[in-house]
């Protein structure tokens, strides 16, 4: 039975709940609400989360280890000769299940009956014509290994949605009868409703634990792989990043390191005078009506996605540049895309993060100082530089920092504005590249997950992820604390 | 004993020179830095707005082209000789008929046309107007000529795409000195081009396909859409829309009314506090080791898509549901304890209610962040895909292999022919128009709902 149905039939059976368990804590009342301990809402709702509370999580949980458990099982049962010497148990274990997935739609479309699919005597030769027909493209002919595979990853499948249903269908169904026979009229139904929400409610928060530990698990287990497979040394002191499929890559992050740092740099020089003169004009100088014109405007730039920014790099301020610094100019630059480029555009993107922050951080400076700075005599510029702004350094600097974390964890304006080669140079109009856009190349692709050259990608996302969680917390703990001075 | 023994010997005083009506060379100076100081902020501020502008005017002149495209108008005669040789109107022997059968007729159409209206030119075969024509025009005859076999020996208009070069040469982006250089169109193609549309053949018009249309190959920019990407993303928002609001809003009602002030509690808020802060590529990469490599759902799918999103963007709904959660007055809560309601009750009865204008406000604003986010959906193998089909059905919309729009404008920008960077700057208006609507919506529903307690 497909999921979708069996969703249906489990909410159909709380409505059904929701409403028989309403009238019967009534009708144990003698008719008359003030018999009942809760409403008569709060009832139904007992019965109805009784129902869809069990039998949904078993069916989530069932749904994301059903294929971990099918795949373990059909790869151990794999022959020895299975895996080649130049494939690897990923892609093997791919193709069966797209081999299944292909007899599946093939049975679906009545181009084979499911008595046929299962069967060893399926025809190995039509078979790949047979699947196209339907839809599924294969790369080469089955083997009957792989067609073996397939048939009992399909047949594990099949019991696995089977007994998924039924053990869904009695938990619904047990849920409904346990919690009718609690319905009485002095059934505390509101308190155990309340308490059931209340867990829902935690559970919903620890959500965002759940998806941590998944950002760390991920990095970290595939971050161990690559150590196995490649020296944590050569990693992280090696100077030159070339990675091949073919072997014999070199994968040292010190270049990228490099290129990251010096395209936020860049990005940084651009954003935080600007955004700080901004930020102070906008608090300090503008009147309300050129702040109420100009701030949303400002922040505007802030919520064009980064893709755009990207093209704009790529197809105006590379080009643009090239035309000032490159062969016709001054001979600096090669290419459109280098660190500048990337840089400058990236900068433009930070302005309106530095200055609204700065801005409220500005702005939570005591009145009472500038007055004060006022009655001594100096002007606006002398308050703001000596009064204003050493009050509100540490917030700026946090302010700072989080524009940096957000830099180095750019990706798409790199990508596109960055160019590809990875190299150790001062000259900001030569193309580099950086952490992030090495993750985008090295893992989109058919690249086989198992080599060093992809699963360089996930220690290169564990660098970032601490490196900017670091950032985060430095500056939010240094916001914070500026913040205590004066609430 | 007076005062005056006290004060200093006039002798020692320095005598105020001038008066305070004229300013002293260090007070103008003082002004002079003043001054200086606030031009600064003001330029800043300009140089903001200037950037503004700067980027929003080449968005919009490079990208207002992908909306006009060039149209040829041709007779074609559909030859029954060539499509239908048994001449039954048997529509399996129709089908066999490839594209190729077809393009010698459209040629032929335009060649024909080309000597109707007596234009001079050293093209002098059918063959030469291939450079003219869309690849794909060939196909939109074809699947005219199936869904409709009883065409077949008469001469029907088609309003067909012109190729790439000529669609170009009409916007000013193909000049004649780089067709010197071009090998798919002479300059002699460019001299019939001229002609034909002063004789109104060849015209510019609106391109609905580009709004609706599917992508195409890398030789037929002239064919490429945003439709089926525009559904991908739609499909994507579904999940986040479904997913970010209830759970978001669940664990701001936890974490703002009842969660007790404990380990977990602040575990919980400095964790969302950081995720909001990871940047979104490693969400890509959490995307793609657990819900691919782990749980084997389906590469490109809208539905990892949207899961990715999810908690990408649930931290900001998280932190802008509490912040409109705080901001109702607590006299609203004890107001509602105080009648006899539980506290559950007067969350869900009364602050939800109060509380739910802002929202949906941080919800909007959260989704518009996630329609534009390209990154994560690179590496969940959103990209390099060619979305050629709609998906079928709405299971196969979360489920079928499709692209997004930022995923789209992203593959566009990375083809090599210019014509797809034109496309890449119209998919960016398309997609800055759904943003700037879904913020728009997002103000009106603040002005409209919000309360100042």
């Amino acid at each position: 039975m497909p999921v979708f149905w069996l969703a249906l039939i489990v909410l159909a059976l709380a409505a059904i709940g929701y409403v028989t368990g309403r009238a019967r804590a009534l009708s144990s009342g003698g008719g008359n609400i003030r018999n009942l301990h809760s409403l008569p809402a709060y009832y139904g709702w007992h019965v109805a989360l009784m129902v869809l509370v069990p039998a949904f999580a078993i069916m989530v949980v069932w749904l994301l280890v059903q294929p971990v458990m099918v795949n373990g099982s059909v790869s151990g049962g794999l022959p020895e000769g299975a895996v080649a010497e130049d494939t690897t148990l990923d892609l093997v274990m791919s193709d069966v299940r797209r081999v299944a997935e292909g007899l599946d739609a093939a049975v679906a479309s009545g181009g084979m009956t499911p008595e046929e699919a299962q069967s060893s005597t399926i025809d190995l030769d039509g078979l790949r014509d047979r699947l196209g027909a339907v839809g599924v493209a294969l790369g080469s002919e089955v083997s009957p290994e792989i067609l073996n595979a397939a048939q009992s990853y399909r047949g594990l499948t099949a019991t696995g949605r089977f007994w998924m249903t039924l053990v869904v269908l009695l938990a619904a169904i047990g849920g409904f009868v346990f919690a009718m026979r609690r319905t009485r009229a002095d059934f505390r139904a509101r308190n155990v409703v309340e308490s059931g929400i209340r867990a829902l409610l935690l559970g919903a928060a620890s959500i965002a634990i759940l998806t941590t530990i998944g950002i760390v698990l991920s990095l970290v287990f595939n971050t161990i792989e690559f150590f196995r497979l490649y020296p944590a040394a050569d990693f992280f002191f090696g100077l030159t990043w070339s990675p091949s499929f073919g072997g014999g890559s070199e994968l040292g992050i010190l270049p990228l390191l490099w290129g990251t740092f010096y395209i936020s740099l860049i990005a940084l020089a651009v954003a935080v005078p600007i955004g700080l003169f901004a930020a102070i004009y906008l608090s300090e100088y503008a009147g309300p009506k050129v702040r109420a014109v100009a701030k949303p405007l400002l922040e505007v730039l802030a919520g064009i996605p980064t893709i755009v920014y990207g093209l704009f790099a790529l197809l105006t301020v590379g080009p643009l540049l090239l035309g000032i610094f490159g062969d016709e100019g001054l001979g600096w630059m090669q290419a459109g895309t280098a660190v500048m480029t990337a840089g400058v555009v990236m900068g433009i993107m930070l302005i309106p993060f530095v200055s609204s922050l700065s801005d409220d951080i500005i702005n939570a400076v005591p009145q009472a100082m500038r007055d004060g700075s006022y009655g001594l005599g100096a002007t606006r510029s002398e308050t703001i530089r000596q009064v204003v702004l050493p009050a509100a350094l540490p917030g700026i600097v946090g302010a700072i920092l989080l524009a940096a974390s957000r830099a180095i964890g750019e990706t798409m304006i790199v990508v596109l504005g960055a160019g590809a080669a990875a190299r150790l140079s001062l000259n900001p109009f030569d193309a580099m590249t950086t952490v992030t856009a090495k993750i985008v190349s090295q893992l989109t692709g058919d690249a086989d997950f198992a080599s060093p050259e992809a699963l360089v990608a996930f220690a290169l996302g564990m660098t970032l992820f601490i490196v900017t969680l670091g950032l985060n917390v430095l500056a939010l703990y240094i916001v914070r604390k500026y913040r205590e001075q004066y609430e | 004993m007076t005062d005056a023994a006290n004060t200093p010997a006039p002798s020692d005083m320095t005598p105020a020179k001038g008066s305070l009506h004229v300013l002293d060379a260090r007070t103008k100076k003082r002004n002079a830095a003043e001054a200086r100081f606030r031009i600064y902020g003001l330029s800043a501020v300009v140089i903001g707005l200037v950037f503004l502008v700067v980027l929003l005017t080449t968005i919009l002149s490079n990208g207002v082209g992908a909306f006009q495209q060039t149209f040829i108008s041709a007779q074609v005669y559909l030859d029954p000789a060539k499509l239908d040789k048994k001449g039954e109107r048997d529509i399996e022997d129709i089908k066999k008929v490839s594209t190729f059968g077809y393009t010698p007729l459209i040629q032929q159409a335009l060649f024909d046309k080309v000597q109707e209206l007596g234009v001079e030119t050293p093209l002098d075969s059918a063959k030469d107007m291939k450079a003219l024509i869309s690849a794909s025009a060939a196909a939109i005859v074809r699947d005219e000529v199936i869904a409709n076999p009883d065409l077949i020996g008469q001469t029907v208009e088609f309003r067909l795409l012109a190729a790439s070069r000529v669609d170009g040469y009409l916007k000013g982006r193909v000049t004649r000195e780089a067709v010197a250089r071009d090998k798919n169109i002479d300059a002699e193609h460019l001299d019939l081009v001229d002609a034909l549309r002063e004789a109104g053949v060849i015209a510019k018009g609106f391109n609905l396909s580009f709004i609706t249309g599917a992508d195409a190959s890398e030789s037929r920019p002239e064919q490429a859409g945003l439709g089926v990407s525009m559904l991908g993303s739609f499909f994507m928002m579904l999940v986040v829309l479904a997913l970010s609001l209830p759970i978001g809003v669940a664990a701001s009602i936890y974490l703002e009314e009842f969660a007790p002030k404990n380990r977990l509690t602040d575990i919980i808020e400095v964790n969302i506090s950081n995720l909001a802060a990871v940047p979104s590529i490693v969400f890509g990469i959490l995307g793609l080791a657990v819900f691919i490599q782990f749980m084997h759902l389906p590469q490109s799918a809208p539905l990892v898509g949207g899961l990715v999103l999810t908690l990408m963007t649930l931290p900001t709904i998280i932190i802008s549901t509490r912040a409109s959660l705080k901001a109702v007055p607590p006299s609203i809560r004890d107001a509602a304890l105080g009648v006899g309601a539980s506290k559950m009750q007067s969350v869900f009865h009364h602050v939800l209610p109060l509380a739910m204008p802002g929202i949906l406000t941080g919800t909007i604003i959260g989704l518009a962040q996630a329609l534009g986010e390209t990154a994560p959906l690179l590496l969940i193998g959103m990209v390099g895909y060619i979305a050629t089909n709609y998906p079928d059905g709405l299971a196969g919309g979360f489920v079928d292999p499709n692209s997004a729009m930022p995923a789209q404008i992203y593959e566009w920008a990375k083809r090599a022919d210019p014509a797809y960077y034109e496309r890449a700057w119209g998919g960016i208006i398309i997609l800055l128009v759904f943003l700037m609507t879904m913020n728009i919506i997002a103000i009106l529903l603040r002005r409209r709902f919000e309360r100042r307690w």
